[in-house]
């Protein structure tokens, strides 16, 4: 599930339609132009002359960090380094740019076993060999397969639940510890003007995955099996319905959840939100805000926090994959002040490095210190055999369930079929 | 070694060229007489067809019988199974269901409220032609602006928009348009942003079937006492506007099936509940998953629906027939 993905984009149809004409004969022209980010002037690599590479980054929402990244590249002395910065839509954009040599060399994104399966990244063991002690083990793991590391780590993003405590406090609730606390709170901290909570107009289908994990479930067990079958993830999916039917959330903000600003604006008490967000909501609330885990199903259980984040990979059709790779290795492993600059300076995030996050003060005071806290107890990382495919089928569940009120036990047999398909088709 | 396979090879392109010297000339001034500027002007379109219309679709029936995930030069030939699992997959079903509520309400509607808007500019005296451009205008506008706009501004959830103001003026709650499900809310947006862009074309078609209605008809039915308004449109108007509108409600329909801007716009690819069919295949093929086989034999298998559909529709309201 990527940290923040914006939903709007450029239609191709649309493009397509208007500038068909156009298109042919540009192209006709440019037969072998393609807009790769890449600076001009041919492939580079041997005899002397520097690599040109193109490294690509989503839209982080953050004034200043667009220019961070390109003060980056432009630092780098062994190869030339075009940052394209990329809004809207940036899976799609990335996974049709990785089809050909025309896409990045060095490029942010989230690890799946497909990607190593269509020959999409190149494993970077040899960079990673001196470093590894110095990383948590679950953030190799995510990005592991057959044993290879395929990419660093750049920040870690956990997922919380951010609130208001002065409107807590005022209508004399603690913060929740089951999910039946959070629904009744989130009821009664509504009122004519202000919401009890926001978790995205979708109703509510970022927090499936954390629900999952509150009822002592998981996306795929150890030995890739579906982890979702027991009654319990079913319970807890379904709460999320009760939650969307309380009639206490917010739907269709301007903004979505990955952004403050529907907390920041006073339109709720409580936003699912990422610890990048912590700057931007202390700027406009102060002090006033708290922080608490996807709570717990019920006693049986933990509370959960999916820790996101970005990963650096290597792209295996790039023209010059090892000076891909010493780059990769410059910025995020070497690059000490740069790491620290891109995990504190705009957004927050943890930064991958045990030895830097020891040393991050701004994480070690107030909120953040608290998410960082929350995160070290309950963290779950994506699973790199979980495909797209099998996260659009559960999305599928999570919008039947929330939204139309379908039986959650009936809709996660559903999706363990598709599950079963997908793991037959990768293992065999 | 080298050095007399060089001069076999500079030997060869002088004797061809000889070869083919006369047979060149002649070619040149066949074109320059007769077809150079033909080409000229319809060349790049052609080869703008053929690259990305006829290429692509060739391309995507070839991939429609291969595994293809995260490739376009797939090796894993799978016969018919991308086709039998898209004929049995649920969503894809549920996307053609989609389609067909869309265009329940949206070809009708645009039907009536394009010709009505077009009888009601044409009858206008004044400042005909600004009324025509005014409600022309929208057409020009991008389906992915406007959506923005109905997503933002007119239809966003919260007490301050545009719907949601009107409503707090009487005293009704807020409601979240495009989240809610039950009541089915999102279809307001969504049938309310196609209407508002594309009545001004439709409407433009119908003032010019309009004009070739001969005024000695209307003379003639004034004569004979049909009552000016409903008798006269009834019998005279929509009889002989029957050809723009086989045309229109034809146009239309195509349209509503390659409905995706709005929808990708307003609601999002991930939401199973409004995802017509070009909006489920791009989430599946072009999107994150990449899966390119079942992507193309879904285009292809709705290319098919849209070519019956149109046959069919030809046949019943009998487009084309001699007399029209």
């Amino acid at each position: 599930m990527p940290a923040h993905v914006p939903n709007a984009g450029l239609s191709r149809r649309d493009l397509l339609k208007r500038t068909g004409g156009l298109a042919a004969l540009a192209a006709l022209t440019a037969a072998c132009g393609g807009n790769t980010g890449r600076p001009s002037g041919g492939g580079g690599g041997g005899g002397g002359a520097k690599a040109n590479l193109a490294q690509w980054y989503h839209q982080y929402g953050e004034a200043g960090t667009q220019q961070a990244a390109q003060r980056y590249a432009k630092a780098y002395t062994d190869a030339n380094v075009a940052v394209q910065w990329t809004p809207g839509d940036y899976d799609s954009k990335l996974a049709s740019g990785l089809l050909s040599s025309k896409g990045p060399d060095v490029f942010e994104g989230h690890f799946n076993i497909g990607m190593v399966k269509g020959n999409q990244v190149v494993a970077l063991d040899d960079i990673m060999a001196d470093v590894k002690d110095d990383f948590l083990p679950g953030d190799l793991a995510t990005n592991t397969a057959d044993g290879k590391i395929y990419g660093v780590r750049m920040i870690i993003d956990p997922q919380v639940i951010y609130y208001r405590k002065s409107l807590l406090d005022k209508a004399g609730i603690k913060p929740p510890e089951t999910i039946d606390d959070l629904i009744a709170a989130s009821k009664e901290l509504t009122t004519n003007k202000v919401k009890g909570m926001y978790v995205g107009n979708d109703g509510g289908n970022v927090m499936g995955g954390p629900a999952l994990y509150s009822s002592g479930g998981e996306f795929l067990t150890k030995d890739n099996k579906p982890g979702f079958t027991d009654p319990r993830a079913a319970q807890a999916i379904g709460k999320l319905h009760e939650l969307y039917a309380s009639k206490s959330i917010l739907l269709g903000a301007p903004t979505d959840w990955w952004d403050p600003g529907a907390i920041n604006q006073g339109l709720v008490a409580m936003q699912w939100i990422g610890m990048w967000a912590v700057p931007g909501m202390q700027k406009v609330l102060g002090d006033d805000i708290g922080v608490m885990p996807f709570p717990k199903l019920d006693a049986q259980s933990q509370p959960s926090v999916y820790s996101g984040g970005w990963t650096q990979f290597v792209s295996a059709k790039s023209a010059n994959v090892d000076a891909a790779k010493k780059y990769v290795k410059w910025l995020w492993l070497d690059k000490e002040d740069y790491q620290e600059d891109w995990s504190l300076s705009y957004g927050f995030h943890i930064p991958p490095r045990k030895s830097l996050a020891a040393k991050a003060s701004k994480l070690q005071s107030g909120v953040a210190a608290e998410t960082v806290k929350l995160n070290q107890d309950h963290a779950y990382v994506d699973n790199p055999n979980w495909t797209p495919k099998m996260n659009t089928a559960f999305t599928d569940v999570l919008t039947n369930v929330i939204k139309k009120g379908a039986d959650p036990a009936a809709e996660l047999a559903k999706a363990e079929k598709t599950v079963n398909d997908e793991l037959s088709r990768l293992f065999g | 070694m080298s050095a007399p396979a060089k001069t076999a090879q500079t030997a060869d392109p002088a004797t061809t060229g000889e070869r083919r010297g006369p047979r060149r000339r002649s070619r040149q001034k066949g074109i320059a007489g007769n077809t150079l500027w033909f080409w000229v002007f319809v060349g790049p379109f052609v080869i703008g067809l053929l690259v990305f219309s006829y290429l692509p679709i060739i391309w995507s029936f070839v991939l429609s019988f291969f595994e293809a995930y995260n490739t376009v030069t797939p090796s894993k030939f799978v016969g018919l199974r991308n086709y039998i699992d898209m004929l049995t997959d649920h969503n894809f079903l549920s996307s053609l269901w989609t389609f067909t509520i869309f265009a329940i309400f949206i070809v009708p509607l645009t039907f009536v409220l394009s010709l009505a808007l077009a009888l009601l500019v044409n009858q206008v005296k004044i400042a005909r032609a600004f009324f025509r451009s005014v409600f022309f205008l929208p057409t020009a506008a991008s389906y992915v602006v406007a959506s923005l706009i109905w997503k933002l501004s007119i239809f966003n959830g919260v007490r301050f928009g545009l719907a949601n103001t009107v409503l707090g003026w009487f005293g009704v709650d807020g409601i979240a348009w495009l989240s809610t499900v039950d009541p089915p809310w999102f279809w307001l947006p969504l049938v309310t942003v196609r209407l508002w862009l594309q009545l001004g074309f439709y409407m433009i078609l119908f003032i010019a079937g309009l004009q070739r209605i001969s005024p000695t008809l209307y003379e003639a039915a004034y004569v004979d006492g049909a009552k000016p308004g409903w008798q006269v449109f009834r019998y005279i108007t929509l009889p002989q506007l029957r050809a723009t509108s086989v045309a229109v409600l034809i146009l239309n329909l195509i349209a509503a099936y390659q409905a995706f801007d709005e929808f990708y716009n307003l609601i999002g690819a991930g939401a199973n509940y409004a995802r017509p069919p070009l909006v489920y295949l791009y989430s599946i093929s072009l999107g994150s998953i990449q899966d390119l086989g079942h992507g193309s034999a879904g285009a292809l298998i709705l290319a098919v629906i849209i070519m019956i559909v149109t046959l069919l529709q030809g046949r019943i309201l009998g487009f084309g027939k001699a007399g029209d």
